[in-house]
């Protein structure tokens, strides 16, 4: 008799491969473990639609009746504490213990906490739908918003905040907004739309100290500067959650380290999205972990590929997007690849930047524009780069010649 | 009477491309797909109400300029995840140069 296939974490990830297993015909037990009460939702809407939204609400990957439709077992509320690799057993804090024929590990990330005394109930991350819900309450007119780092997280949050009428200070220690992996050009537009909205960015001026009294969050940076904020929010950055299996023996490296198919080193455990480290062929197995949407759904489809014996290796670009305001911003591939941009305009004040490697080889695409407007061309981008394809510049760069031509030839 | 509304002339799109066209209050996608036929859904993805006509036709799926959702736009099956919801299709055709859909 089967053990069946276990999940840890029900995010995304966790989420996808539970639907994949079944979407493919594995008829064994397949059970889905996390640590919210909710079922697996998405998250990017935290810090955008739902986040302006009167009565924010859960976007679910599957409702109840689809699980219980395809058989899959979610059990919520509860952790994972422990992994028998010789008995094939995972250990809940419930007590109970599931056994498995195949483990997938889809733990995700946890937002990277400030290291920093004086962080109190005014001091907060944003991960979960609690968090959003949190968050939510204090953003109204009137009410005084201060964004730890210029990240996306933070960003998103800015426009929200504004939306709905907060007064916000985004802090960032770094020169600019967005250093790490968006290029100053494109960051700048972003940077330009938040000042246009009232936003208040202060750049290249690290946070000093913080005493936060229960009732406010008083931010005071190196420079002398003082925010006074009824809520601060602190976006900088993700770390993976990888102490599961680093207690199980489990090797780690940026993340749960995994080979292309995504296996860890233990045969029959898996490990997928945010809390993974994994080798991405596009670049000769450059071993990178991804903290995206796309690739969260991507790799828990590939992990239940995989759970199933497919042997598939991950192939896919890292693609990424972001909106604020009427903006919307989205990258294929890693832009640190890239030795040299073409720009091509679209109209509307919308552009994309194609990062070259210095034999010519696109290797990464950045478009920022009004709503949808990069969409089509940073898709066809992809596509481009996952052919590892060396288009002529000056073909990227004119508007009258089609990228899906690029494509062809 | 006739339902059938023009959309566009023949040429307007390209082949293997897709054009936004808003009629009563309603938006619509409207295709040509690479054999020179064309074909009309919802304009919006069922996903998360996003103008597919932004997204990019390769052969005969139509993507979601969000999130990649696929859709054959000939059937308007969905293909894949974030999409499970079909799109709804409308019969097409060409009369005189004109693109005709007939909206019921």
């Amino acid at each position: 008799m089967a053990r069946g296939m276990v999940i840890v974490g029900a995010g995304e990830c966790g989420g996808r491969a539970a639907l994949t297993l079944r979407d493919l015909g594995y008829a064994g037990p397949v059970t889905l473990v996390g640590d919210e009460p909710h079922l697996p939702y998405e998250r990017p809407p935290l810090s955008k639609d739902a986040m302006v939204s009167d009565a924010p609400e859960i976007r679910a990957i599957a409702s109840d009746e689809v699980l219980a439709e395809k058989s899959i077992s979610h059990i919520h509320s509860v952790q994972a504490m422990a992994i028998d690799r010789e008995a094939h057993k995972v250990r809940l804090s419930d007590g109970s213990v599931l056994p498995y024929d195949k483990l997938l590990l889809a733990t995700g990330s946890t937002p990277r906490k400030l290291p920093m005394p004086g962080l109190g109930a005014r001091c907060v991350y944003l991960r979960t739908f609690a968090d959003a819900l949190a968050i939510r309450a204090h953003l109204h007119t009137g009410s005084r918003i201060a964004i730890v780092g210029g990240g996306f997280i933070g960003l998103e949050l800015a426009a929200a905040a504004r939306k709905l009428g907060a007064a916000v200070t985004v802090i960032e220690a770094q020169p600019r907004i967005l250093m790490r992996g968006v290029p100053a050009e494109i960051a700048e537009i972003i940077h330009d739309a938040h000042v246009a909205e009232g936003v208040d960015i202060l750049c290249g001026d690290g946070i000093a100290s913080i005493a936060d009294d229960g009732s406010e969050a008083r931010v005071t940076l190196a420079g002398g500067r003082e925010i006074v904020a009824d809520l601060a929010i602190i976006g900088i950055g993700a770390v993976p959650v990888t102490g599961l299996a680093a207690e199980a023996g489990l090797a780690i490296d940026n993340g749960i380290a995994v080979d292309a198919q995504l296996r860890t080193g233990d045969p029959d455990i898996f490990a997928a999205g945010d809390c993974c480290s994994f080798p991405l062929a596009v670049y000769g197995g450059r071993r990178v972990r991804l903290e995206a949407w796309r690739n969260a759904q991507e790799q828990g489809v590939l992990a239940a590929k995989n759970m199933l014996g497919a042997g598939e290796a991950h192939a896919a670009v890292p693609w990424f997007w972001s909106d604020q305001y009427g903006l919307s911003l989205q990258i294929s591939g890693l832009s640190d690849e890239g030795r040299s941009i073409v720009r091509r305009d679209l109209g509307d004040g919308a552009f994309i930047l194609f990062h070259l490697a210095e034999d010519g080889r696109l290797v990464a695409a950045s478009g920022i524009g009004p709503g949808n407007a990069v969409a089509r061309d940073i898709r066809l981008a992809e596509m481009l780069i996952a052919k590892r394809a060396k288009p002529a510049p000056d073909a990227l760069g004119s508007q009258t010649v089609k990228l899906k031509s690029l494509l062809a030839a | 009477m006739s339902d059938w509304v023009a959309a566009c002339a023949a040429g307007d799109i390209d082949e293997e491309d897709v054009m936004r066209f808003d009629h009563g209050g309603r938006t619509f996608a409207i295709y040509r797909s690479p054999d020179d036929e064309y074909f009309a859904t919802d304009g919006l993805c069922t996903h998360e109400k996003v103008h597919l006509a932004d997204g990019l036709v390769m052969d005969d799926i139509i993507e979601c300029p969000k999130h990649n959702g696929r859709f054959n736009y000939k059937t308007g099956d969905a293909r894949g995840a974030p999409v499970c919801v079909n799109l709804k299709t409308y019969p097409v055709k060409v009369d005189a140069g004109k693109v005709l859909v007939r909206i019921r």
